[in-house]
C-alpha cells in the first residue's frame, strides 16, 4: 500500500492522557497499573483505570451518547491538539471527504450494567439511551458529531484486534474512494463483562501483568481510547511519522485459543511487511501484543522468532496499560509513534527473568536507538489477527 | 465517483425466506409471501463440540454465508470476509449480564468468547479452515449499507472476492424494551472484482440528505422493520426481479448510500 501520515495522534490510558505524559511514562518505566478500586470485579486483580475521564461532561449537544466509552474518548479527543488538527483536515478535504472508523469490544455496555442492577420487580430496566452508549455505533457516531464530520462512519469489532483494524478498514475506504482522509483508532473501557470473562477463563494476574517473565501469570485488563487522523502521504511527508503497512489474518482454530504455533500471526506480520514492501530486516523495533498470559505470550514468541530470529527487539508495553482489549491496537499505534518520534525501545516492565523457553529478542529494559519502523501486533478472541507497521515516511 | 463490485452468489434467509434460490419466487412477486418464522440451522460445518456452542445469530449467518459462497463456486477458505450485525449475539449478552447481578452468578468461559462481536467469523474461520482476514462491523439500523459499503471497499482495494454476511437477531428481554426487533433475518453476498454471474452493485456515498428506505410492498417492509439486516429486501427484490435499479439507503446521520443494481 501506498504510506499514509498520521497528522495527528492522540492517546489517553492509565500510563499517561496524551501523547507526552504517555511518552514520559515510558520513559521513565512508570506503569499505571493499580490494585482494583472499583466495585463487583474479581478480587485481588489490578487494573489500568483512567480517573480522570470519569467526571467528563460530554458537550451538550451530545449529552445523550454520555457513558464510560464516551467521556474516556472525549477525554482523548482534547489532548495533543487533535479537534484542531481534523478541522484543518476538513478545511483540506471537506467534511463529507473525510471517514470516522473506529474500534471497540464493548463499547458503552457500562452504561446497560448500571442499569441492570436498577432492574424493576418486573426485571424492567431504567431508560437509558441504548442506541448512543452501548450500541457499537456509539462511539463512530460521537466522534463524528463531536468532531462535525460527514464522511463515512464504521464502527469495527473484532475483540482485540479492533483497533488495529480500524487503521486498514478505513485504508480501504479511501482506497476505494469513500474518502480523503480518516479518524480511526478506538476505546474500550473497564467493565464487569471483561473482567469477570476474562476471570472466568482464569487469566487474570494476581499483581501487575508481566508479559514475557517466565512466571507470568495472566492479564491486567485496562482501559484506552487513541485516536489517528491519517491521509495518502504526499512528497512533503518524507521523513514524517506514518502507516506503511497494514496486515491481518484468521486462525480459523479456536474462538478463545490462539493457535500454538502462531500460524495466524505469522500471517498477519507477513502480510504487514509485504503490504509495506520491507523485509524483516527493516524493522527496528515489535511491539507485542504480550497480554501477559502463557499461551499469548508463547504463541507469539515462537511467531515473531520464525520471521525475526533474536535480531529484532521486542516487548509488550501492557505492563504500563494493562490489555485494553479494542483500543489496544490503536494505543500501541501511538506507542509506536512515540519511539520513532524520540528513538526509544522500551523494555516489558517489571520482568526480571524472561522465559527461558522465548526464542525473540524479548527486552525488559529501556535503550535508545534509531527506530525508523515499528511492526505492531494485535490478536483476538474468534482468531482474528491484525499487524500494523508504522514509521518514518520514505 | 462509482464504487463496483460483481456479485457471485446469494444467501438468504429471513422470514418466509428460506434460502436465496427458493425465495426467488416470493421476492419477484410470482408467489404470495407468508412470513413464517424461521429456526436457524445447526451449522453442519463445524465440529460437534464447537456446534452445540454456537448462538442464533452466529448459526443465521453461517448459514446464509453457506448459500452464498456454494452458489459462487469458489473454495469458502479463499475468501475474506466481512461480517456485520446490529446486535451480535444478544442472547449471550443478556445470559451475562443476568449471571454479573445474581447472587454468586458466575459467567462461563464458553459465554465469554461467544459474546464477543466477531463470534460469528470466528466460527466460519473454524468451519471453513479459512486463514482469510475478517473483520467484524456494527452499525445500528445502518448496518447493512455500512457493511455494504466497506465490503465493496476492500473488493475493489484488493481486487480479490469477499464474503459479506449481514446478520442480526432482536435482542431478548429485558433489552427488547430498549431496541425493539422482530424476526431473524440474515444475508450473504460474494462479491468479487468485475462482473458477476448474479449482477453489478455501483455504489456512491452520498454525505447529506439522505432520509428514509427505498419502497417496498407493506409485507416485506414489516419485515424490513423488526430487522436491520432486512433493510437489504431492496436490493434483493431488485435481483429477483432481475431489473436494474436505482436504491438510496440511509447511512447515520442524514448520509446514505446509492446503489445501482444492474442484474
Amino acid at each position: 500500500m501506498t504510506p499514509y501520515r498520521i497528522s495527528a495522534i492522540t492517546a489517553a490510558s492509565a500510563m499517561g492522557v496524551g501523547m507526552n505524559a504517555t511518552q514520559a511514562a515510558l520513559r521513565t518505566r512508570r506503569g499505571g497499573l493499580r490494585p482494583c478500586d472499583l466495585p463487583d470485579m474479581p478480587d485481588g486483580i489490578w487494573i489500568g483505570r483512567v480517573p480522570d475521564a470519569e467526571p467528563i461532561d460530554l458537550p451538550a449537544p451530545l449529552a445523550n451518547f454520555a457513558c464510560r466509552n464516551t467521556r474516556l474518548a472525549e477525554l482523548a479527543l482534547r489532548q495533543d491538539g487533535f479537534v484542531a488538527a481534523v478541522a484543518a483536515a476538513k478545511s483540506r478535504h471537506g467534511a463529507a471527504r473525510i471517514a470516522v472508523v473506529l474500534g471497540t469490544s464493548t463499547s458503552g455496555i457500562e452504561e446497560t450494567e448500571r442499569a441492570w442492577a436498577r432492574r424493576d420487580a418486573d426485571g424492567v430496566l431504567p431508560t437509558y439511551d441504548f442506541a448512543r452508549t452501548h450500541d457499537l455505533h456509539s462511539l463512530p457516531r460521537f466522534l463524528r458529531a463531536r468532531l462535525g464530520l460527514a464522511g463515512p462512519c464504521v464502527s469495527i469489532s473484532t475483540a482485540c484486534t479492533s483497533g488495529a483494524r480500524s487503521f486498514l478498514d478505513a485504508v480501504a475506504l479511501i482506497e476505494a474512494g469513500f474518502a480523503d482522509a480518516a479518524v480511526v483508532g478506538g476505546a474500550d473501557t473497564l467493565c464487569r463483562l471483561t473482567l469477570h470473562g476474562f476471570g472466568s477463563l482464569e487469566l487474570l494476574a494476581r499483581g501487575p501483568t508481566r508479559p514475557c517473565a517466565e512466571d507470568r501469570d495472566g492479564i491486567s485488563i485496562g482501559e484506552a481510547a487513541a485516536f489517528a487522523l491519517i491521509e495518502r502521504a504526499g512528497p512533503a511527508d518524507t521523513g514524517r511519522i506514518g502507516l506503511l503497512g497494514a496486515g491481518a489474518s484468521s486462525d480459523g482454530h479456536h474462538m478463545s485459543s490462539p493457535h500454538p504455533d502462531g500460524l495466524g500471526a505469522v500471517a498477519a506480520m507477513r502480510a504487514a511487511l509485504d503490504s509495506a514492501g520491507l523485509a524483516p530486516g527493516a524493522i527496528d523495533y515489535v511491539n507485542m501484543h504480550g497480554t501477559g498470559t502463557r499461551a499469548n505470550d508463547a504463541m507469539e514468541d515462537r511467531a515473531i522468532a520464525r520471521i525475526f530470529g533474536d535480531t529484532v527487539p521486542c516487548s509488550s508495553t501492557k505492563g504500563w496499560t494493562g490489555h485494553t482489549l479494542g483500543a489496544s491496537g490503536a494505543l500501541e499505534a501511538a506507542i509506536a509513534a512515540i519511539c520513532v518520534e524520540n528513538g526509544l525501545v522500551p523494555g516489558c516492565l517489571g520482568v526480571e527473568h524472561v522465559d527461558p523457553g522465548f526464542g525473540a529478542g524479548i527486552v525488559v529494559a529501556n535503550h535508545a536507538a534509531q527506530v525508523d519502523v515499528v511492526l505492531s501486533n494485535s490478536f483476538g478472541f474468534g482468531g482474528s489477527n491484525c499487524a500494523l507497521v508504522i514509521g518514518r515516511i520514505p | 465517483m462509482t464504487v463496483s463490485a460483481g456479485i457471485a452468489g446469494i444467501g438468504l434467509l429471513g422470514p418466509g425466506l428460506a434460502g436465496w434460490t427458493a425465495s426467488l419466487p416470493v421476492l419477484a412477486g410470482l408467489a404470495s409471501f407468508e412470513p413464517m418464522p424461521v429456526a436457524p440451522p445447526v451449522p453442519a460445518l463445524l465440529p460437534a463440540t464447537e456446534r452445540r456452542r454456537t448462538g442464533p445469530s452466529v448459526r443465521l449467518a453461517l448459514a446464509v454465508a453457506t448459500e452464498a459462497v456454494q452458489a459462487s463456486g469458489l473454495p469458502p477458505g479463499d475468501l475474506d470476509t466481512v461480517f456485520a450485525s446490529s446486535n451480535g449475539e444478544g442472547q449471550v449478552i443478556v445470559s451475562i449480564l443476568d449471571a454479573l447481578h445474581a447472587p454468586g452468578g458466575a459467567i462461563s468461559p464458553t459465554q465469554f468468547h461467544n459474546s464477543v462481536h466477531n463470534a460469528a467469523a470466528g466460527y466460519w474461520g473454524i468451519a471453513a479452515g479459512s486463514a482469510r482476514p475478517s473483520v467484524s462491523l456494527g452499525g445500528h439500523d445502518c448496518v447493512f449499507a455500512t457493511g455494504l459499503m466497506q465490503a465493496v471497499a476492500q473488493v475493489v482495494t484488493r481486487n480479490a472476492p469477499i464474503l459479506f454476511v449481514a446478520h442480526d437477531v432482536p435482542l431478548p428481554p429485558p433489552l427488547a424494551a430498549l431496541r425493539p426487533g422482530e424476526g431473524l433475518f440474515a444475508v450473504a453476498l460474494v462479491l468479487v472484482p468485475g462482473a458477476g454471474s448474479s449482477g453489478v452493485l455501483d455504489l456512491a456515498y452520498i454525505a447529506e440528505g439522505v432520509g428514509g428506505e427505498p419502497p417496498l410492498t407493506p409485507a416485506f417492509d414489516t419485515v424490513r422493520l423488526g430487522n436491520p439486516a432486512a433493510r437489504a429486501l431492496p436490493l434483493l427484490v431488485a435481483l429477483a426481479t432481475r431489473r436494474s435499479s436505482a436504491l438510496r439507503f440511509s447511512l447515520p446521520g442524514d448520509a446514505g448510500l446509492d446503489v445501482r443494481v444492474t442484474p
